[in-house]
């Protein structure tokens, strides 16, 4: 197979959000900037972000960067890092005025400003009232952004590659990083995009569990790509679970169902909640109600043959409450689950939304790891924002619209310090010898595979092991016997055939290969999780309930060599303002 | 070019609910397209996610009642 190369100062792989707000920095400074996307940029998973961003702007009610700084220290349960913290709370306002700028379109209030709205998890006054704190596009806020940072990059001339796929990291022999190995999914050519700044905004990796409200393409791609070059992955025993999945599919089934009335049944047609939450009930906060599925479905009442789904009933509100006020709920309903709920109860399941784990980097983007002297080495050239970073700003468990602020702040900051790091250096570094060696590799043992594993049956072998063992609660022997099975689903996939070896639009080749990047993400994920013996945020074992500071109060580094753990400190103390010690998270 | 092939790959979708939907039209449907239908899918996967969603899921029409027909097969799928 040949492989061309091609120069730029930047390369950046996807082009969501993240990916798109650091490209534009870049390009505005005149940089040649190259941007790779499986999809068409508008069409990245951004799109589904509905709630909004948020950003202390008080337009609505009396607010202060410095109590979202406190919101969102406690909501990721103290694991997040307080400078990294403060970094975002502070940049908030002025990201989306600048997004504002650009000619999103927010939604405006009377007096002309931007509208907010309260979310989940917000409060004014460290830990008071509720605040308002998320600024909108209606319901289409990551629509919004991605159509308006596309344009700016059109403008801009940053060089889009669409449908193409990073396959490997490339780094020269001193560590650093110098450019990307990629697929042209159109005609199945690979190609070398040399750079002086690679960046990774490649989103989240959810698509390792059979429940996910995650698009397709979330294949932690980037985790994979990042790991395979030895680079370690921080806290991947995190992830935030929806309570309500479709059962199948994943797709998300609002808390506004239960909001309305809705409630949940198992297979003797008790309404279990009521065991685990006597007065909150249904509506117990997300944690508690998923935990309560997942108790239901170990203890074998739960529904249908495989007696592992639960119930959501919703038909005793009557078919006229269902048409007003949940005509997006039914028609979900009646299209994937296939029952109309104004006469049948909705299957569900807990379903994985959120990665807060990823490639561990600094405020300023940049990918840090024990590789040479320190514990936090930079990576030269290398540069991570967005879901598949981890800053870490959303610790243990993200608030809701913190990740459309994540990636504006990071993609923006990232795009800063890679331009003065090219100020440094100023020429690029020459390719290693053996530059497209590994992707090729990869490659050759996929077309040459005989009497191989079919990749449909190991990806979902993957995805059954990680629900099932590494779910949203967790048990001690699960977790142990998960470690083995998830080592075993990874022998597998190393054996992987595809019958169809065109170059062309080869589905099932960029599903082998996406293959591979998942199999790193659920390694990472169940050896981590298995390993961290308390409950904190979104990581709930059953053996150890509560938070252990004095043990655990630090991040995991998920090393593939070997598979080995390593921690390193959580950063407590902040950029200018007082640390906020861990204390009980309660709401 | 292997259209086929190529509407497979742009049927992945920032969107879980568009790319379940589009996947079973594919299977189900594609192969059993005219040209006047296949052209008028390919107009559909260019539109926006939400834009999409949003006919599929019968909270937006179509402006151009040309694609009525595949639209009709996306809805009931």
């Amino acid at each position: 197979m040949t492989t061309s190369k091609r120069k730029f100062d930047a390369v950046i792989v996807g082009a969501g959000g993240a990916g798109m707000r650091a490209a534009l920095q870049l390009s505005e400074a005149g940089l040649k900037v190259a941007v790779l996307s499986k999809v068409f940029p508008t069409r990245s998973h951004t799109v589904s972000a509905q709630g909004g961003i948020a950003a202390a702007l008080g337009n609505v009610t009396e607010d202060n960067w410095h109590w979202h700084m406190y919101d969102t220290v406690k909501g990721s349960d103290y694991l997040g890092d307080q400078d990294a913290i403060e970094f975002m709370c502070r940049q908030a306002s002025e990201v989306v005025y600048e997004l504002e700028h650009f000619g999103m379109p927010f939604d405006r209030l009377e007096s002309g400003k931007i509208y907010q709205r309260p979310f989940g998890g917000q409060s004014q006054n460290f830990g008071g009232a509720q605040a308002t704190r998320s600024c909108a596009v209606a319901d289409r806020t990551g629509h919004a952004m991605l159509h308006t940072l596309y344009q700016r990059n059109v403008q801009a001339n940053t060089q889009f590659f669409v449908e193409w796929m990073g396959l490997d990291l490339i780094r020269d022999e001193e560590g650093d990083v110098c450019g990307v190995a990629a697929l042209d999914i159109e005609t199945g050519e690979v190609m070398l995009l040399q750079a002086r700044a690679t960046l990774f905004a490649t989103g989240g990796g959810a698509r390792i569990f059979s429940a996910s409200t995650n698009a397709l393409i979330n294949t932690g791609d980037g985790l994979g790509m990042a790991v395979r070059a030895g680079i370690p992955l921080q806290d991947m025993e995190f992830w935030q679970f929806h309570p309500t999945g479709v059962y199948g599919v994943g797709i998300l089934i609002s808390e506004a169902v239960r909001g309305e009335g809705g409630y949940l049944l198992n297979k003797n047609g008790e309404r279990f909640m009521e065991r685990y939450a006597p007065h909150a009930k249904d509506l117990a906060s997300r944690d508690v109600v998923s935990r309560a599925l997942t108790m239901e479905i170990k203890e074998g009442r739960g529904c249908g043959r495989d007696a592992d789904h639960l119930l959501l009933k919703l038909d005793h509100l009557g078919a006229d409450v269902i048409k007003a006020r949940l005509p997006g709920i039914r028609e979900i309903a009646m299209k994937f689950a296939h029952t109309d709920p104004i006469r049948d109860p909705i299957p569900v399941v807990p379903t994985a939304h959120y990665m807060m784990g990823g490639i561990p980097t600094n405020l300023y983007g940049q990918v840090v790891a024990p590789y040479k002297t320190g514990p936090e080495e930079v990576v030269q050239g290398f540069y991570a924002v967005g879901e598949c970073a981890c800053v870490s700003v959303h610790g243990a468990n993200r608030l809701g619209t913190n990740s459309l602020l994540d990636i504006i702040v990071f993609g923006r900051a990232a795009g800063n310090q890679i331009i003065e790091d090219l100020n440094r250096h100023p020429h690029h570094k020459q390719l290693p010898a053996d530059a497209a060696d590994k992707a090729l590799t990869r490659l050759d043992r996929l077309n040459n595979q005989k009497d191989g594993e079919n990749v449909a049956q190991v990806s979902d072998d993957l995805r059954k092991t990680m629900q099932a063992h590494c779910g949203v609660f967790r048990f001690p022997d699960m977790l142990r016997q998960g470690v083995e099975k998830i080592e075993e689903v990874a022998k597998r996939a190393g054996h992987t055939e595809i019958r169809d070896k065109s170059r062309v639009f080869n589905t099932a080749r960029v599903e082998a290969l996406e293959l591979d990047n998942l199999v790193e993400v659920a390694l990472a994920s169940m050896i981590s999780a298995e390993a961290r013996t308390e409950s904190r945020g979104a990581h709930a074992r059953d053996d150890f309930p509560n938070r252990d500071d004095d043990k655990w109060l630090k991040h995991t580094l998920y090393f593939s060599a070997g598979r080995r753990l390593d921690y390193k400190p959580v950063r407590l103390k902040p950029l200018t303002v007082d640390s906020f010690p861990p204390k009980a998270r309660v709401y | 070019m292997r259209k086929l092939e190529r509407a497979r790959w742009r049927c992945r979708r920032g969107l879980l609910e568009l790319d379940i939907v589009l996947q079973r039209f594919m299977d189900a449907y594609y192969v059993k397209l005219d040209e006047a239908e296949l052209r008028q899918f390919e107009i559909l996967l260019d539109l926006p996610d939400n834009d999409l969603w949003d006919m599929i899921a019968l909270k937006k029409e179509a402006e151009d009642m040309r694609l009525q027909p595949v639209l009709h097969l996306l809805r009931t799928i």
